[in-house]
């Protein structure tokens, strides 16, 4: 269908220290024991999109996410990973390989993306319209995570306003506005010639912008191209692309009407009253009625592009891994409300017990959980939400609840973790308490201390 | 009649199909008594004959005596029967109109003088033994539906096997099947016995009339062969028919029998069957909306919020599809290009693209290829709208214009040929056309003329601006119609020529056509008859009109034009979205209707076309000039070879 999928896998993310390092980058931080990576390829695969380039940052991240491509994908995907130099931004990413877009439409998804919206929909919308630049919007969660016991302890994450505020067209199909929600202060400022167009603007905060943009490539190579200063596509592209709508400094509108054969500068009658033989009967968006004049008789068509929107349904499940709040979030809607995602069978108690794993007696792993190949836990211990990793040795009497364990993670008697991250290679001594904590990497936790709601990683 | 009956009744195998020889068949001695009690009933209409209630047919009518057998053993013999014989009457009229004529007559006499009907059960069953023995190796291969994918849908049953989005979970399930039937033989064992006992039971029950296919070779000689013709492709049918009837239980009845059928000239929506078929090989998934007018039930409706998601989620999976024709069509769907010329030019483009993106398959020919491409084109577009009838035509000229073109011609060439043809289309039959149309019909308006016209036709507008340009001084009366409102847009672009112009909606014709001189209408089609086929509301108001003794005058191009003769517009037209007649736009306290689908009793008819007959129309101002309706079929005769280009 001539669309090229771009997936920017980041690199290591700062929002995600102390889950994230130079062996674990945020492409591959397990999601239920998986990449979040994986989501997305999936997520894609299952649309037929099997050519996919692989943006990642930084050299060794890029050799780390291509080889687990290259082990789990081999024969199902063809992938291609580029390694961009780091904080060059998601713009800057794309300009970095601009040489391998090539085709008509190019779908840009982040590598952090959780979600089972058909891509095709956003695709499909884009070229309905003939769109320069699609994006998905997706509700928002209600309220951030579920609150419930500690799991909503963790303020520090989670800013109140940190989504978008946005602006879409009566029939919700245009961005007319969008703005970050953690960016603004005070007001936001809307253009009086857009307003002025459309007749009506809708400001909505429930929408969260998911990342996913459909672009007509050669409309974004030239913005890349001629805004040198450009570094993301969310805070900069984007809202360039929105503001410019009414009065587009794009020369591809020209082009590309020429090779489509109905442009209304060359000089033939006929093809004058081809193109609007076209539009007049059809029913035209405020962007062509702008460009037409007031009278519908402009003798210079003012040229303008148009900006899209999918919004996806409220059903479908759609988050973005860019915070740590939001790995525990996304992790607990993957084995519980969005386990469609997951890809694993449920056991009949609703959670995932790999047969190799070992349970001490009178241990009990409740709903919603998930237990690696290999763990083994001592007697009367208590797991509830919570996903544990391949290889963890557990000791008896602990307790588990509302959190993730990665891999190869060895946990002393009677400890209690709530609410917690902890990375790989951890060693908890006996008898820690651990509520609403990250832990680092190889980080060893001593006996008997307790900590709450703080970041332990080694120095 | 007797011209068709000799060869149906005796060759034919397609005359049996069609329903009455069933009771003979039956009426063989060990038949059931409601049966044989029915074979006399067949020479005359007795009382028994009296149809069911119309509902109850549509779902039961068994369609033949092919389908018998597999379908037998849930339903008893005699209850089908009542409804068999009420359905060439009541339900089956849209089936093929001239042949069941035909075969009333036919088997009243074969009924009682001939045991015809057994050679017809007997011959079937050679067919229906293989291919349900085939079942269960047909599971194996891959489903014509899903073959799109095969690689993936391994590797996601070994590596997951809950997958993503709904319609992905159905396909698993398939190759979950089909891969359990592949390494456990003994299901797949399971299923060949019982299919065995299905068949045996068929057997059992059609014993009774083997003994007269002994007796009557030389019929059988000659049933045999089409039967065999049709083996394969009643085969290839049950393979999608076994993959469909998985989930509901295995009880669908094989259509193979209908493969033989005199193609129809268009889909019959109120046949469940073809529908069902249609359904498989859809590439939209459509949900046909449930409650619908009684006389429209043979035009497509279906649920409008449904279909635009599901064409978008299979954007990437509609891999035959170029994305010019992907994208016109879903403008279409949604509405974005609506009116004739509009939707013709559009889709010539898109075929124009695509033609340009076309590269030849090594070891094929480009005429039979970019063919069967066209031919996938136009049903991807036939499933987002149905075609008008200037697309219609549109598309006949480029599949003659592809079988025309000589083999020595070289791929490019011949690309390059089609795409200037496409654009001589273009610029002949619909540009050239409107200019010359408006050249005649400028001369019609005079000074001082009070001008109707209704809804947005490209044509006239065209008129009423080139006679603003030459300076006449008229007004425009704009009668315009809910829910589309189509002349707000005319409105807007004459008003912004400096045209003064009256709006008013069509409640008010009747007053309004007081001070009219002449009305000017466009018109979807012309059809050979006179009838204009056009926007629904065009013949109320010629009707009008022609009361008030205005003349008027039709702008249509001939490519518009069409052989078919049409008296009523209910048997060919379009229905469309309910939900926008029973919404107002704008107005949010006009709710009455709001749950309208919960009940019952309430249908909504949202029509597109109507059929103005030709007595109501004064002239009709077509490309070739300004001709009497009554000149259409000249012009449709002599000039069909010059549209074509032949």
């Amino acid at each position: 269908m001539d669309f090229q999928v771009v997936v920017l896998a980041g690199g290591t993310s700062k929002e995600l220290i102390p889950l994230v390092s130079k062996e674990v980058p945020k492409a591959l931080l397990p999601v239920a024991n998986r990449p979040v990576l994986s989501y997305v390829l999936e997520f894609l695969e299952q649309s037929n999109l099997k050519h996919l380039i692989v943006v990642v940052e930084g050299e060794d991240a890029a050799l780390r996410v291509g080889g687990w491509i290259s082990s789990a994908y081999v024969d199902r995907l063809h992938v291609e990973v580029a390694a961009v130099p780091e904080n060059i931004g998601t713009a800057g990413a794309l300009r970095a390989i601009g040489h391998y877009l090539t085709a008509h439409d190019i779908l840009v998804v982040s590598g952090d993306l959780v979600c089972d919206v058909p891509p095709g929909a956003v695709a499909a919308a884009h070229r309905r319209h003939d769109a320069v630049v699609t994006a998905m919007l997706c509700s928002a969660p209600v309220s951030g995570p579920s609150e419930s016991g500690s799991s909503g302890g963790k303020d520090k994450t989670k800013k109140p306003g940190r989504y978008n505020i946005i602006g879409l067209d009566p029939t919700k199909q245009f961005l007319l506005f969008i703005a970050a929600g953690a960016e603004v202060e005070k007001d936001i400022r809307v253009q009086k010639s857009i307003l002025r167009a459309v007749g009506q603007m809708e400001i909505r905060t429930d929408l969260m912008d998911a990342h996913l943009y459909a672009f007509k490539r050669s409309a974004l190579q030239e913005i890349l191209d001629q805004k040198e200063s450009f570094q993301s596509l969310r805070q900069d592209v984007l809202p360039y692309l929105v503001r410019s709508q009414l009065r587009s400094e794009l020369s591809l509108d020209v082009a590309q009407a020429e090779e489509n054969g109905n442009d209304k500068v060359v000089s033939l009658d006929n093809k004058v009253m081809l193109s609007q033989l076209v539009a007049n009967t059809s029913s035209s968006s405020f962007h062509e009625l702008c460009a037409m004049g007031p009278n519908g008789s402009a003798p210079f068509p003012r040229k303008t592009h148009k900006c899209c929107v999918y919004i996806a349904s409220k059903n479908k499940y759609c988050a973005r891994l860019n915070s740590i709040q939001a790995f525990s979030d996304i992790n607990r809607d993957v084995i519980g409300e969005a386990s469609h995602l997951s890809g694993y069978s449920f056991s009949a108690h609703n959670n995932i017990i790999h047969s190799s794993a070992e349970l001490g007696s009178k241990t009990t792993v409740g709903p919603q959980c998930m237990l690696g190949e290999g763990s083994q836990m001592g007697d009367k211990c208590s797991v509830k939400r919570s996903v544990l990793g391949r290889h963890c040795r557990i000791g008896s009497n602990v307790k588990v609840v509302n959190s993730v364990i990665m891999n190869h993670v060895t946990i002393g008697d009677g400890c209690s973790i709530q609410g917690s991250v902890i990375c790989s290679n951890v060693q908890l001594q006996d008898r820690v308490v651990l509520r609403d904590c990250q832990v680092g990497a190889g980080f060893v936790v001593s006996a008997g201390s307790e900590y709450k709601g703080e970041s332990l990683a080694r120095k | 009649m007797d011209t068709r009956r000799a060869p149906r009744a005796v060759i034919d195998p397609k005359v049996r199909q069609v329903g009455f020889f069933a009771p003979p068949g039956q009426a063989q001695p060990s038949s059931s008594p409601p049966v044989s009690d029915l074979s006399p009933s067949s020479n005359s209409l007795s009382p028994v004959m009296i149809p069911p209630p119309r509902p109850v047919p549509f779902p039961a009518v068994p369609l033949s005596p092919l389908r018998r057998p597999s379908a037998g053993e849930s339903i008893p013999v005699g209850s089908y029967n009542p409804s068999e014989f009420a359905s060439p009457t009541a339900s089956f009229s849209e089936e093929a109109p001239s042949p069941r004529r035909a075969h009333r007559g036919i088997s009243r006499k074969f009924a009682s003088s001939l045991p015809s009907g057994g050679f017809d059960f007997a011959a079937s069953k050679p067919n229906n033994f293989p291919a349900s023995s085939l079942k269960t190796v047909s599971v194996v291969n891959t489903p014509p539906g899903v073959s799109a994918f095969p690689d993936k849908k391994g590797s996601k049953a070994a590596f997951a096997e809950k997958d993503g989005g709904p319609s992905l979970e159905v396909q698993c399930e398939q190759s979950a099947s089909s891969k359990s039937l592949k390494e456990k033989t003994s299901k797949a064992e399971r299923r060949a016995l019982q299919e065995a006992q299905r068949a045996a039971k068929a057997t059992a029950k059609a014993e009774g009339s083997k003994a007269p296919v002994v007796a009557s070779g030389e019929v059988t000689a000659t049933n045999a062969k089409p039967v065999k013709a049709s083996k394969a492709p009643s085969q290839k049918n049950d393979i999608s028919s076994v993959v469909a009837s998985e989930k509901k239980g295995g009880d669908r009845p094989p259509e193979k029998d209908r493969k033989k059928d005199v193609p129809q000239p268009r889909m019959q929506f109120d046949d469940k069957i073809r529908v069902e078929k249609a359904k498989k090989r859809a590439v939209v998934k459509q949900t046909e909306a449930k409650h619908r007018v009684e006389l429209f039930r043979h035009l497509p409706q279906y649920e409008h919020g449904t279909r635009i998601p599901d064409l978008e989620s299979k954007f990437f999976q509609l891999d035959p599809v170029h994305p010019a024709v992907y994208k016109v069509g879903s403008r279409y769907l949604a509405g974005d290009i609506s009116g004739g010329n509009a939707r013709c030019i559009a889709m010539l483009q898109a075929f124009q693209e695509s033609i340009k993106d076309y590269s030849t398959p090594p070891e094929k020919t480009l005429a039979r290829d970019l063919t069967a491409k066209m031919n996938c084109y136009v049903s991807f577009l036939i499933e987002c709208r149905p075609l008008s009838i200037s697309m219609g035509n549109a598309i006949k000229f480029l599949k003659t214009r592809i079988a025309k073109l000589p083999l020595t011609m070289s791929e490019s060439e011949a690309k390059a040929t089609l795409r200037s043809d496409i654009d001589r289309f273009i610029n002949e039959k619909i540009i050239l056309a409107d200019m010359l149309i408006v050249r005649h019909a400028v001369t019609k308006i005079r000074d001082g003329d009070v001008l109707l016209t209704y809804g947005s036709s490209s044509a006239v507008e065209m008129i009423l601006l080139h006679a603003h340009e030459l300076g006449k001084l008229f007004r425009v009366v704009i009668v315009d119609s809910r829910p589309k409102l189509e002349g707000q847009l005319l409105l807007r672009r004459l008003l912004g020529k400096g045209l003064s112009c009256t709006y008013t909606h069509i409640n008010a014709v009747s007053f309004i056509m007081h001070e009219v001189t002449r009305v000017f209408l466009g018109a979807s089609s012309i059809l050979s008859n006179g009838t204009v086929y056009s926007r629904v509301g065009t013949a109320c108001i010629a009707m009008v009109a022609h009361e008030f003794h205005v003349p008027v005058l039709v702008c249509c191009e001939a490519y518009k034009f069409h052989e078919r003769v049409q008296l009523d517009s209910i048997c060919s037209n379009e229905l469309g979205n309910p939900d926008t007649i029973s919404k107002v736009p704008g107005r949010k306290e006009i709710n009455y209707l709001d749950d309208w689908a919960s009940n019952e009793n309430l249908q909504l008819l949202n029509l597109i076309y109507d059929a103005t007959p030709s007595d109501y129309v004064s002239m009709i101002i077509t490309d070739y000039g300004m001709v009497p309706p009554t000149s259409v079929p000249v012009i449709v005769r002599e000039y069909r070879r010059e549209h074509l280009w032949i």
